[in-house]
């Protein structure tokens, strides 16, 4: 951590970089920071603790700007940045990353295939919850789902933090404000915050990377995460992706092949 | 409401393409082949169109069961459209699955310009499969929340 | 105002009479892992032991969506049914913690600032408070810095402290409160004299209310707002989770010849919230925003309401995905 600090403020003091987005003290956890000088560098932190997804701020340029920033990225904010790459949403001259292996070594990550290669060494699990809920989940039977999944958006008062929290709903005009028509109904209602959800899993088909910060986000601890990373999870043997890794080949939903299931097809 | 099975008439709409399938369901018509009038046909370029909100609310606006109908692999007027759509409802299928949604309710079929007498039957067997599995109150009943009381969210 | 005792026993009569005289009654319930308003029929399901429930209770009183009125067209002629006032029920709010009832003033302050809103007044009339004391309260909580207090009485029609034995001191406050208590008048009895303070969490004010807003009166233009929202995400969960924020939106739900107006709720800190048809922005940015929320509250409500709109519950830093902690700001734009 020591070295990333020293790091940051010689990037910031030699003007390589004019912003190191990074993790500070929170009051409660570590929290988003964002560093500006190299006297700030000292305030930055990065250990197992900083668990928000920092992609999330590199697509927002009312705070990157044009200059180059770096970025201190855990495991999972770089998968974000490598689908954020395909996606075309990121600049290679713009972006410096610094990260820490576990064992505290720094990196440099310099361009999308630096990146690649070393989310590589990481195998993208589930944790000890996503295991847990998603094993309850799985035992269950199609009504018992429709129950659960139920009671669960019936708390959803669309706040839109599972969206905000996201790196990849960058879109600066959501479908749910879409108003001729409005296909989603804005106000909080099972049946609407249901619609929601549905939406905002298909629009993450072959794009969900299963970071979980939407998961993290929701105010009232729904488990929109794991919608998302079942769905990656189940699909990504048939679309032909590695679930954490980006889809060179193009997005699930933009691309197709020939001998894909049709089965249910009658 | 209609619990009685021999009464229940399934409310089904059926999303087609311009080129294969509504032709085909024309074709229907022309033959004179008589087939169950559950369906409400909608129109659409191309299977690609067809946009998984529509499925949705469709159910939440009544319907008990959802056609989606285009051109056969390779048959598309757009070349590829069809193989969109495909990968499409594969993913739709699996979430909608995770939710617990009732998924024997959404037929997919390829139905050619041709094939008249395969959208009669694809009709009939999505009423009769319909039919045994009743009206989908299940959905229905969520989509009228707003009505009832209470605003703890509970449905 | 009267101060009684009523016995644990009492209290379980008491409620179970409430119950009986067919009110509805709401109360905070543990379930999924967190504490929330839930509709209760025995005080065994009421919640023991937690600094907050995640949401406020003022969808009581403001519903996430309501039905404003509907319409349909018969036969060329249309046909109107208004809100109907009568249609919602008398109601019971539950161990509502003080800063929960505390809200209600600046909420129908807004709601009947330049005219009154028939639906927030009929909910309002027909709401009876039942609070309880905190004795417990955690860094979020600063209700004590925004003329608030773990014994306040302030919305309350009756309020309770819990004593070790069981029972409770129970402060009578308003006629609703009488009306309330007296489904079960002897439960209650002479005040046994027990120190209420003595039975509260001990809090210290954090912050000087006037010294923030007087600061806050010259920070239209401080470089303080970009600095704080940075890292802030722009979503609605600081504002769902108040007490008091009463943005709304007026939406059409319409089904071929009949439909609806929806009022639901909305969120000064959505980009798209104040988007003019032109794609004009009048706060374009987040640290706009985040300066409209802070401002609004401290300072706007209370020039033009007489009321501060924060009660300084802490719901919104306990649920901001990125920290944004709304006491430390405050306490650092007082320290400037």
């Amino acid at each position: 951590m020591e070295k990333l600090r020293e790091r940051a403020a010689a990037l910031l003091a030699d003007g390589t970089v004019s912003l190191v987005i990074g993790f500070e003290e929170g009051t409660k956890r570590p929290r988003p920071f964002f560093c500006r000088t190299s006297d700030q560098a000292s305030k930055l932190i990065f250990d197992s603790r900083c668990f928000h997804n920092l992609a999330v701020y590199v697509t927002k340029k009312e705070l990157v700007g044009k200059e180059p920033f770096a970025v201190t990225a855990p495991i999972a904010t770089l998968r974000s940045i490598l689908q954020l790459y395909v996606e075309n949403q990121l600049k290679e001259e713009q972006m410096l990353i610094l990260t820490a292996d576990p064992a505290g070594e720094l990196f440099e990550l310099r361009s999308f295939d630096e990146i690649s290669a070393y989310v590589a060494n990481f195998e993208l699990k589930r944790g000890e919850r996503e295991e847990e809920i998603l094993h309850k989940i799985e035992g269950m039977t199609r009504e018992e789902r429709w129950q659960f999944w139920l009671n669960e958006m019936s708390q959803c008062f669309k706040c839109y933090a599972c969206r905000s929290a996201c790196p990849l709903c960058y879109c600066t005009k959501c479908v749910v404000e879409v108003n001729r028509p409005q296909w989603i109904h804005p106000w909080p209602a099972p049946l609407a915050n249901m619609e929601w959800h549905i939406n905002r899993a298909m629009h993450m088909v072959g794009r969900c990377t299963a970071c979980g910060a939407c998961g993290e986000a929701c105010p009232v601890g729904i488990p929109i995460d794991l919608i998302t990373r079942k769905m990656m999870e189940d699909l990504a043997p048939e679309f032909g992706y590695i679930p954490g890794l980006p889809a060179r080949q193009g997005n699930a939903l933009s691309s197709w092949r020939l001998d894909d299931r049709e089965q249910f097809i009658r | 409401m209609m619990s009685d099975s021999n009464t229940f008439e399934p409310k089904i709409v059926a999303f087609v393409c311009n080129w294969c399938t509504y032709a085909g369901a024309d074709l229907t018509g022309t033959s004179r082949l008589k087939y169950a009038t559950n369906v409400k046909i909608v129109r659409f370029p191309c299977t690609g169109r067809i946009d998984f909100l529509f499925l949705l609310k469709s159910f939440a606006q009544g319907a008990d069961a959802v056609i989606v109908s285009g051109c056969h692999p390779n048959d598309c007027h757009y070349t590829s459209g069809n193989f969109h759509a495909r990968r499409r409802w594969i993913a739709f299928r699996a979430i909608l699955d995770l939710m617990g949604i009732d998924v024997r309710r959404i037929q997919f079929s390829w139905v050619s310009a041709a094939e008249g007498a395969k959208w009669a039957d694809l009709v009939n067997n999505t009423v009769s499969d319909i039919r045994a599995l009743g009206p989908y109150t299940e959905y229905q009943k969520v989509a009228e929340y707003l009505e009832k009381e209470g605003f703890d969210g509970e449905a | 105002m009267e101060t009684k005792y009523i016995s644990k026993e009492g209290l379980g009569r008491w409620f179970d009479a409430i119950v009986a005289s067919e009110k509805r009654i709401y109360a905070p319930v543990k379930s999924r892992g967190q504490v929330d308003f839930k509709q209760v029929k025995s005080l065994s399901e009421v919640a023991d032991e937690y600094i907050q429930t995640t949401q406020s209770i003022k969808a009581a009183v403001f519903p996430k969506a309501e039905i404003l009125f509907s319409y349909e067209k018969v036969n060329g002629k249309v046909n109107l049914t208004d809100f109907d006032p009568n249609s919602v029920p008398e109601t019971v709010l539950w161990k509502v913690h003080p800063c929960d009832a505390a809200g209600f003033r600046p909420l129908s302050a807004i709601f009947n600032w330049d005219s009154a809103d028939k639906l927030h007044n009929a909910h309002l009339s027909r709401t009876t408070i039942v609070s309880y004391g905190c004795a417990i309260a955690d860094e979020s909580c600063f209700c004590t810095s925004v003329n608030g207090g773990p014994g306040n009485l302030n919305g309350s029609d009756l309020q309770l402290t819990m004593l070790p034995d069981g029972g409770a001191i129970a402060e009578i406050i308003t006629a609703r409160g009488e009306t309330l208590a007296s489904l079960c008048p002897d439960a209650f009895v002479a005040d046994r004299g027990d120190d209420k303070s003595a039975h509260l969490v001990d809090l210290p004010a954090r912050f000087s209310l006037e010294e923030v807003q007087s600061k806050l009166n010259k920070a239209f233009d401080s470089s303080v707002w970009k600095q704080q929202s940075e890292r802030c995400l722009g979503c609605g969960a600081c504002a769902f989770v108040c007490p008091t924020c009463a943005c709304f939106d007026i939406q059409e739900d319409v089904h071929g010849s009949k439909g609806r107006r929806i009022r639901c709720w909305d969120a000064c800190g959505f980009s798209l919230f104040t988007l003019h048809t032109s794609g004009h922005n009048p706060r374009e940015h987040q640290s706009q925003r985040w300066r409209q929320r802070i401002l609004h509250k401290f300072s706007y409500m209370p020039e033009r309401l007489n009321v501060v709109g924060c009660t300084g519950c802490g719901r919104c830093s306990r649920a901001c995905p990125v920290d944004m902690n709304i006491l430390e700001h405050i306490t650092s734009i007082a320290e400037q």
